[in-house]
């Protein structure tokens, strides 16, 4: 394997890092901070997605159609913490979990009522569609926008977070809840702007993965999974663990895909290295997660 | 006295009645939610089409029609094939999506004595050494499919291909019968994650590989994925792409657009066959769904035909199983990809074709039959089936 390949391929995990991390940041906001499992973080990408494709052909532009469209999923998150979460925060994680999945059937039965059972259509913009030339290295466009606007939202993130009153109250609330509600914080408040900004995240990673995936009812489910084992990873409630969780693990599963099977097609013939490489690739990050939970048992970043 | 005479009159009376009266219960199990609802939904669509053609009778006898939804799980299948024999009652089930459903499916409904239509899954194991006289497919043998782009590849003299497929049984079967047709040599046989979202990592392994084709079996949303990403990493214009029909059918095609022009794959079916049942099915199915049918709305309605057809060869005497099966493996189903024969493993002798992605005349990206890749194609497993 020649090293521009590898450059190319250390790019692909990069790119997929940032993914996950945009995901990510707002399940473990929600997660740290709200006390709060929300199986339907999911549900929110799938519909920053879903109106990301009806807005582009509407407003005619990717980069309003995806302003509005996390404008509005983060709206949308705003009415469903007041109206199905608030009720939520006593009761214990087992009843929120279900109450989320409640939630996600539900969606998705709308999504499919709204835009019908089979996947919509949603490409890059024109100017994203092709390739970038990268030292000789032809790179999609596109990822390298994801790129972009990961790394933007996580410089985002963390001037709200160190830099801002709100985010000093949510770092004190992912701390310690009870002694920010004895203070005075309007916690309901501050719960349903933490609820809103992490919906927002998951509508942008919708929205921005809408045009290299499949637009289709159940896309939340699929990413879910990955996102909780970077937060799991990364310690749960830390945005700076979430970062590090999503690059890591974005950087094992696509170099895991890339050079299991090579590497074992040194030891065994091509169709079973092959095999052999895709299913060891695919526990990848699962093992990675083990190793990493064995050595610290609360992440590598914990927030408490 | 009176009343001795009355029961005897009513049982004449039930005598009398002819046994055309039977009701025609049809279990249709298949996938009407999550991400593999867009399938299921099309079979489920074109079926009742043909129903509606049919005057709500097929063969001739009140036709009901009793819909569950499998959700893609082999247990929950299994359940509803159970509650079809044992409380509704039925005398055909259909609708079934997935091979692995279908062979989870089987032994109930068989052992009911239910007759099985598959208007899709086409398993190996059932067309061969598990084939099984309750087990019709009016589809396809999986295989056949690869088969044909494979004959395609070899005979434009592509030599060194790149195969790609999730792993999974159907994702081996289809590449081993891609395979049996391509002798040229193969640059590379990856197999991926089912349900795997990002193809950065295999498509630069892929591009370092430098093959002259591609062929990847990815169907519903694995597909979309990777002709989105296919395209954007540049490959396009540069590697020709090709797949089985699965890979590049309506479903797939009104998610990607344009990305998939030119692509070229292979089906029993497309939708611009030139005969006159095709042409007013597809009509009548855009005009009552207002959308393209897909491969999978063709199969729904070919079933329906094939049980009209096999029921009215009976005359709805739908009690005698051993007629019924006789009628059903000896029909000539004039079909809407023309008339279609079934082998001795229940699967069916047809024309399998090469079709092109283009742009319609209104704009919507669609197939268009380009050749015919074999004719009167029989699967490759049917020497295996101990039924003669």
């Amino acid at each position: 394997m020649d090293a521009l390949l590898l450059v190319e391929q250390g790019l692909n995990g990069l790119q997929l890092g940032v993914m996950l991390f945009l995901m990510a940041a707002g399940l473990t906001l929600v997660f740290g901070i709200m006390d709060l499992i929300n199986l339907a973080h999911g549900t929110f990408y799938m519909v920053g997605a879903y109106l990301t494709a009806a807005l582009v052909p509407v407003l005619d532009s990717f980069p309003l159609a995806l302003a509005a469209a996390v404008l509005l999923t983060a709206l949308l998150g705003l009415v469903v913490e007041a109206v199905a979460l608030r009720t939520l925060y006593r009761r214990d994680h087992l009843d929120q979990v279900l109450a989320t999945f409640g939630l996600i059937l539900f969606f998705n039965e709308l999504v499919k009522i709204v835009f019908g059972p089979v996947p919509i259509f949603l490409n890059p913009p024109a100017a994203l569609a092709g390739t970038v030339d990268l030292f000789g290295l032809k790179y999609p466009a596109f990822r390298l926008a994801i790129l972009a606007v990961g790394l933007a939202v996580a410089v985002f993130l963390w001037l709200l977070i160190a830099r801002t009153r709100v985010g000093m109250l949510i770092r004190a609330g992912a701390t310690n809840r009870e002694m920010v509600m004895a203070l005075g914080v309007d916690v309901r408040l501050l719960f349903g702007l933490v609820f809103a900004l992490g919906c927002g995240l998951a509508g942008l990673a919708g929205a921005m993965a809408g045009p290299v995936l499949a637009v289709q009812v159940g896309m939340g489910e699929q990413i879910l999974i990955l996102t909780f084992v970077v937060i799991v990873i990364g310690g749960i409630g830390s945005i700076r663990g979430a970062l590090a969780g999503a690059l890591l693990v974005g950087m094992v599963d696509t170099l895991g895909r890339a050079l299991l099977p090579a590497a074992f097609r040194l030891v065994m013939d091509a169709a079973n290295a092959s095999a052999a490489g895709a299913a060891l690739a695919s526990m990848a990050i699962y093992v990675l997660m083990a190793v990493v939970l064995a050595i610290k048992p609360k992440g590598l970043f914990p927030a408490h | 006295m009176t009343r001795n005479l009355l029961t005897l009159a009513s049982a004449l009376a039930l005598l009398a009645t002819p046994a055309a009266a039977d009701t025609l219960k049809i279990g249709m199990i298949t996938t009407l939610s999550g991400p593999g609802a867009g399938l299921g939904i099309d079979i489920r669509d074109g079926f009742a089409l043909a129903v509606e053609h049919a005057g709500g009778k097929l063969g001739g006898q009140d036709t009901q029609v009793i819909e569950a939804d499998d959700q893609q799980k082999p247990d929950v299948a299994v359940g509803l094939a159970n509650r079809m024999v044992e409380r509704d009652r039925v005398q055909v089930v259909t609708g079934v999506v997935w091979s692995n459903l279908a062979l989870a499916m089987l032994p109930t409904l068989a052992g009911g004595q239910t007759f099985f239509i598959s208007p899709n899954a086409g398993p190996s194991q059932l067309a061969g050494a598990q084939c099984n006289p309750y087990f019709f497919n009016a589809a396809y043998q999986n295989d056949q499919i690869h088969e044909a782009v494979g004959k395609h590849v070899q005979d434009e003299g592509f030599k060194k291909v790149y195969l790609m497929a999730p792993n999974y049984p159907a994702g081996k079967d289809g590449l081993a019968g891609f395979k049996r047709y391509y002798k040229g040599e193969v640059a590379g046989e990856v197999y991926t994650q089912v349900g795997q979202l990002d193809y950065a990592a295999e498509l630069a392994q892929l591009k370092a590989a430098a093959p002259d084709a591609v062929y990847v079996f990815y169907p519903g949303g694995m597909g979309i994925n990777f002709i989105k990403q296919y395209e954007q990493a540049g490959l396009k214009g540069a590697v020709p792409l090709f797949g089985p029909g699965f890979s590049f059918d309506q479903d797939i095609l009104a998610a990607v657009g344009e990305s998939a022009l030119g692509v070229k794959n292979s089906a029993q079916w497309s939708p611009d066959l030139d005969n006159a049942a095709n042409k007013k099915f597809v009509a009548d199915f855009k005009a009552k769904y207002g959308r393209i049918p897909s491969m999978y709305a063709a199969q729904g309605y070919d079933t329906a035909l094939l049980i009209d057809t096999a029921v009215k060869a009976v005359d709805g005497n739908l009690k005698d199983k051993d007629k019924l099966r006789a009628a059903l493996a000896s029909a000539k189903l004039q079909s809407l990809r023309g008339e279609v024969a079934f082998n001795t493993n229940h699967y069916p002798i047809h024309n399998i074709y090469l079709r092109e992605v283009v742009k319609g005349a209104d704009g919507a990206v669609t197939n268009k039959t380009v050749a015919t890749v074999f004719t009167n194609h029989a699967d490759a497993y049917v020497k295996d089936c101990p039924m003669k």
